[in-house]
């Protein structure tokens, strides 16, 4: 009888476990049941009746809603902040909508970029990101994300976006333009990040960070053929606003007040020849002039074959590299 | 007419005692503990930077002086203060020298005139990662005149140069004029300030912030020491 009694106690514990699971399980189950999306917690966010307008399409952001969580919230997350749960995997990271602070932009650097330049950027996507090519929307579809992502930052309530730079035509290409592009690529000392080469292995390149301390890349110039992008756009326009205005919360700055228009095609026509795979009309007249760059002959003595610091820093022995 | 030259008086007395009775509030600042060692900058990279410096200059994260003093503490009026949204006319000056920031924390006001300098023969790129205030980003090759910004919202805002990474410093917006940096000795200096009650602030990039209620009854100096405790890493 003794020996039993042992037996039934741990008959109990197993029955009592056993029962104690069922329940858990039985209680559990609802939990599990979250497949429709908008089972989940609601964001503490307020959907302002923010607006974009594009050409003659006006964006709504509560038309944006579903899109945005469906497409946008698995990087940029539900309240716009970068913590999508896919944000951890993801390198460069997502944008932060919290800040306003954004790379690709026709305004002046601390600005914020007009509704068209935000528009640009979901048509386009970002190379060497992985925010794809949003083709797949309609011209609506984008313009109401457009407003949609106003509702993140209080920026987008009190400021205006900045007023686009002015970009004059292009002048011609000349083996002239190209080589005081390369004095300027030269003497604004670009190649301490983007390299002698445009390869993005300057002496700065190994350090640089994002404005969240995340490391981060110069573009490499001398990648890519006549697909090349660059992250805000591929055409020779494109370049000149990148340099001019900057691509914020990266480490590349602002040049607006320090190259006069002129002198920023020059460069534009320098920076296309560093893309040696590409076919354009920079590298024709890089090719007939039997690949050499001459020296720029104005108001400098001829740059050296390898890029030097800044004209007044000859002397110093090394050269910065 | 009598009455009314008294009443002139002390009208004018009223007036004067702001200025007369104003209070001092000073002291030092001090640490506890083991602050880090500080890196020596290898300048190896950018050479007209390094001839500039006999010996290689540290990194300002925690600068000490004799008696476990405490220097870029920033001590200012956090509350109380009766000037504020008085922006003075002057500029303050940030100057980039030998590939650092002079001073390494510079105090300004709300909507202040802020000129940032290019003493050097190389390019910088001034990137104040602001994050209540408009984040920019400007390049400043040598030669070229002063950058004019000025920002609308109190914040501390960590400044860096993408260029020279080992470049860092600090733009402290405040609220009002009534502010120190603490120097040499750890010491701080507010002078008049008006009677009244007081909450003063410090501020260290590294060991964070304290505070003090003081009230200033008249003439007097008073005196509030800040303690921090050191981190060792």
């Amino acid at each position: 009888m003794n020996s039993l009694k042992p037996m039934r106690f741990i008959g109990a514990i197993f029955f009592t476990a056993i029962l104690g699971m069922v329940l858990a399980v039985g209680f559990a189950a609802p939990a599990f049941a979250q497949d429709a999306p908008d089972v989940g917690p609601t964001p503490p966010l307020v959907l302002k009746p923010m607006e974009s307008h594009i050409g003659n399409i006006t964006g709504h952001a509560a038309a944006a809603k579903s899109d945005y969580r469906r497409y946008c919230a698995g990087c940029h997350g539900d309240l716009g902040d970068a913590n999508g749960e896919n944000a951890v995997w993801l390198d460069p990271k997502p944008r932060d909508f919290t800040s306003a602070t954004f790379k690709c932009r026709s305004t002046l650097t601390g600005t914020l970029p007009t509704d068209e330049d935000l528009y640009n950027t979901i048509q386009r996507g970002i190379t060497n990101s992985n925010m794809p090519i949003w083709n797949t929307f309609t011209r609506q579809q984008r313009a109401d994300l457009v407003a949609y992502i106003k509702i993140f930052s209080p920026r987008w309530d009190k400021e205006k976006a900045g007023d686009p730079i002015k970009v004059p035509a292009e002048p011609p290409v000349t083996i002239d333009s190209i080589a005081h592009g390369k004095l300027l690529f030269t003497k604004l000392e670009c190649w301490k990040c983007h390299g002698p080469a445009g390869k993005g292995d300057g002496p700065s390149s190994g350090t640089l960070t994002d404005s969240k301390d995340n490391p981060i890349r110069p573009y490499n110039f001398a990648l890519g053929k006549d697909d090349s992008r660059f992250k805000c756009g591929s055409t020779n326009q494109d370049i000149y606003k990148i340099f001019m205005t900057g691509v914020d919360g990266t480490p590349m700055p602002s040049f607006a007040d320090v190259i006069q228009p002129n002198d920023a095609w020059d460069l534009v026509h320098f920076l296309r020849t560093l893309q040696i795979n590409r076919h354009g009309k920079e590298n024709e007249i890089l090719s007939a002039a039997h690949g050499v760059i001459p020296p720029y002959v104005d108001k400098n003595p001829a740059p050296a074959a390898a890029p030097a610091p800044a004209p007044a820093d000859n002397k110093s022995p090394g050269g910065g590299q | 007419m009598r009455t009314k030259n008294i009443l002139l008086t002390l009208l004018t007395l009223l007036v004067c005692s702001s200025l007369m009775f104003a209070g001092t509030i000073s002291g030092k600042v001090t640490y506890t503990g083991t602050p880090a060692k500080q890196k020596p900058i290898d300048m190896g990279k950018e050479p007209s930077c390094a001839k500039q410096h006999a010996t290689p200059v540290t990194n300002e994260t925690v600068v000490t002086g004799p008696s476990n003093s405490l220097e870029n503490v920033v001590v200012y009026v956090s509350s109380g203060a009766s000037d504020d949204g008085q922006v003075p006319s002057q500029a303050v000056t940030y100057e980039q020298k030998g590939c650092q920031y002079l001073p390494h924390i510079l105090p300004m006001h709300v909507n202040q005139e802020l000129k940032i300098v290019n003493a050097d023969q190389t390019s910088h790129n001034i990137h104040p990662l602001a994050k209540v205030n408009r984040e920019w980003n400007k390049s400043q090759p040598p030669g070229t005149p002063p950058i004019s910004e000025k920002y609308d919202k109190p914040e501390f805002i960590s400044v860096k140069c993408n260029v020279h990474p080992w470049m860092h410093g600090y733009f402290a917006v405040l609220n009002t004029n009534h502010y120190d940096v603490s120097k040499g000795g750890g010491d701080f200096k507010l002078p008049n300030l008006p009677p009244g009650k007081y909450t003063i602030t410090a501020w260290h990039e590294d060991y964070g912030t304290q505070t003090a209620d003081i009230t200033i009854t008249g003439t007097e100096t008073k005196e509030q020491n800040f303690t921090f405790k050191a981190k060792a890493y």
